[in-house]
């Protein structure tokens, strides 16, 4: 194993990270402080609870979950589009390194920043909302998860694109519809019955639906099929990932 | 060189198909000896950066098997690639990096720590110290490919990859460039360079390896070829030109120049008889005065482009 390696891709990551501090951390920050005040304070306060939890609480797993897995594929595709596009991706085919060590060196750095932004996003809430976290450990270990497989997801759009557009429109046409659509701000079971059944097959909600279990203890689907639904993901992505590196896919001639 | 040793890179008929069905190598069978320089010569397009690429791990071979120290570049990569460093063509860096820290990256690629006393000696020689802390979009095009160089050389490479390492840089940084590569050799690096420079093959090649059509035409010693394809040219200024040659000359391959004032005299270079010392008493004998006399020989460059003239035809 190339520890050396894996912890100069690490730090080459979050050197980029740490350059732009301001647009990594103010931006998440700032709009997730937005939602706080539209839909908690300004209209949350027009809503009655959901599932005993006051709407502004409720909010705060969506939210988080929101940006974690929107800054995860950013951070990630960007992360090793960038080589590719510069051209520096020889560096990488051409040093004694194996997929694996890349993807933890990529993936490890995306997953850092998200769970930063994650982390930054609960404590700003805390400044909106009073509510307390009923399974602290259960909440960061679904947090480091989604940090973790939506990295690994990412990196399969960095290697996928081959423009920048490409690379913005995942984020914003996948990723952001499937957690609005997911629960964020809503309990599946405020839905109709036929859109709670189409709701069922959007992955994004047994993620959202578990991480709110680990704040409230209430869920929209059972803990053990979050579980299942996110390791299903964690694990289609990185046989992907280990095809994509095993055939060279866009990224070896 | 030792060439008791087993060859570092040994190329064996190496193939490179694209799904277009193009052909950038044919087979290529090739063996470099430890400590040499090799300049692989070829016009655009004739395989010599797929060659690269593909020794490099960049480009998967479609058959054949390369070894570098004796390690498969497929199957033994991590031993293979660890001896290798590449300055690749096209300058490609991280533009908002700074210098000091885009070099340190590659070493660390290589699973090797550190080292700030080596790290400062490259910067120095590549006159980029002063420049260390500089982000790289800030350089210029010559500084950018010094970095290139830089990179390359800081994790110790035994076998060093300079694919057209002085294409359009200035007359400083190639200056530089050779005299980083005469200090590499000395420490026993092998070097195999591109170069559409071939006077600069010429200079600091041992051997030189022409590559055409994704088939290597020839590989052969730099002095031995130069001597074997090389001709040679006798040229005698006359005081007094002359409009056709008198019947003592007749018998001699002379060509009349620049208005009857010069005899251009061609032979082959390995000849045993060259036939100058005839040709003098001759000149001699037909009464015609001497201004001056001079010889030259074929340069790499000619017989290069001879070379493809005859494969092309």
């Amino acid at each position: 194993m190339n520890l050396i390696a894996i912890w100069s891709i690490y730090k080459f990551e979050m050197h980029r990270f740490l350059r732009t501090l301001m647009q990594s951390f103010v931006s998440p920050v700032l709009s997730t402080s937005l939602y706080f005040v539209v839909f908690g304070a300004a209209i949350g306060s027009r809503i009655q609870e959901v599932e005993g939890v006051s709407y502004g609480a409720f909010i705060v797993p969506g939210l988080i979950m929101l940006s974690v897995m929107t800054q995860a594929v950013s951070n990630a595709s960007f992360g090793i589009y960038l080589p590719k596009w510069t051209g520096t991706i020889f560096e990488l085919l051409s040093a004694p390194v194996n997929f694996f060590e890349v993807v933890v060196g990529y993936v490890g750095a995306a997953a850092t920043k998200s769970l930063f932004i994650g982390v930054l996003i609960l404590v700003t809430s805390f400044f909106f909302v009073d509510y307390q976290i009923a399974h602290p450990v259960a909440m960061v270990a679904f947090l480091l998860m989604t940090c973790l497989s939506f990295s690994l997801f990412g990196f399969i759009i960095g290697i996928w694109a081959q423009n920048f557009e490409q690379i913005q429109l995942v984020p914003l046409l996948i990723i952001t519809p499937l957690v609005f659509l997911g629960g964020s701000f809503y309990s599946i079971s405020m839905l109709p019955p036929f859109w709670q059944t189409v709701t069922m097959f959007n992955p994004v909600v047994y993620l959202i639906s578990g991480f709110r279990w680990s704040f409230f203890g209430e869920a929209d689907v059972a803990i053990g099929t979050s579980l299942l639904a996110i390791g299903a993901f964690t694990a289609i992505c990185l046989f992907l990932i280990w095809r994509i590196f095993k055939t060279g896919y866009r990224i070896r001639s | 060189m030792n060439s008791s040793a087993p060859p570092i890179v040994e190329v064996d008929q190496l193939a490179k198909r694209y799904a277009g069905g193009f052909e950038a190598l044919k087979g290529v069978s090739l063996s470099i000896e430890e400590g040499e320089i090799l300049a692989l010569l070829g016009p655009n397009g004739a395989g010599k950066t797929t060659l690269i690429s593909t020794l490099c791990g960049i480009s998967e071979p479609s058959s054949g098997h390369a070894r570098i120290g004796g390690h498969d570049v497929r199957t033994g990569y991590r031993r293979a690639r660890q001896l290798v460093g590449l300055v690749p063509q096209e300058i490609s860096l991280e533009p908002f990096e700074r210098v000091i820290d885009t070099v340190r990256y590659t070493r660390g690629l290589f699973g090797m720590r550190q080292d700030a006393t080596l790290l400062e000696s490259i910067l120095r020689k590549l006159t980029l110290w002063d420049k260390r802390e500089a982000r790289v979009n800030a350089l210029s095009g010559g500084m950018k490919r010094r970095v290139m160089i830089a990179k390359a050389l800081y994790h110790e490479p035994r076998v060093l990859f300079l694919d057209e390492p002085t294409a359009g840089v200035d007359v400083e940084l190639r200056r530089d460039m050779w005299n980083v590569v005469a200090e590499l050799k000395k420490d026993g690096v092998t070097i195999i360079l591109t170069t559409h420079y071939i006077e600069e093959a010429e200079a600091i090649a041992d051997r030189v390896a022409v590559i055409n059509h994704g088939e290597i035409l020839l590989v052969e010693e730099k002095d031995a070829l130069m001597r074997r394809m090389g001709q040679k040219q006798l040229e005698i200024e006359l005081t007094e030109p002359i409009a056709a040659l008198p019947k003592a000359l007749a018998g001699f391959d002379l060509e009349i120049a620049d208005g009857g004032r010069r005899l251009t005299y061609t032979y082959e270079a390995t000849g045993e008889r060259t036939g100058i010392t005839r040709l003098l008493s001759a000149v001699s004998e037909a009464g015609l005065g001497l201004r001056d006399i001079q010889t030259s020989q074929s340069s790499l460059e000619e017989i290069f482009v001879g070379l493809l003239a005859e494969d092309g035809s």
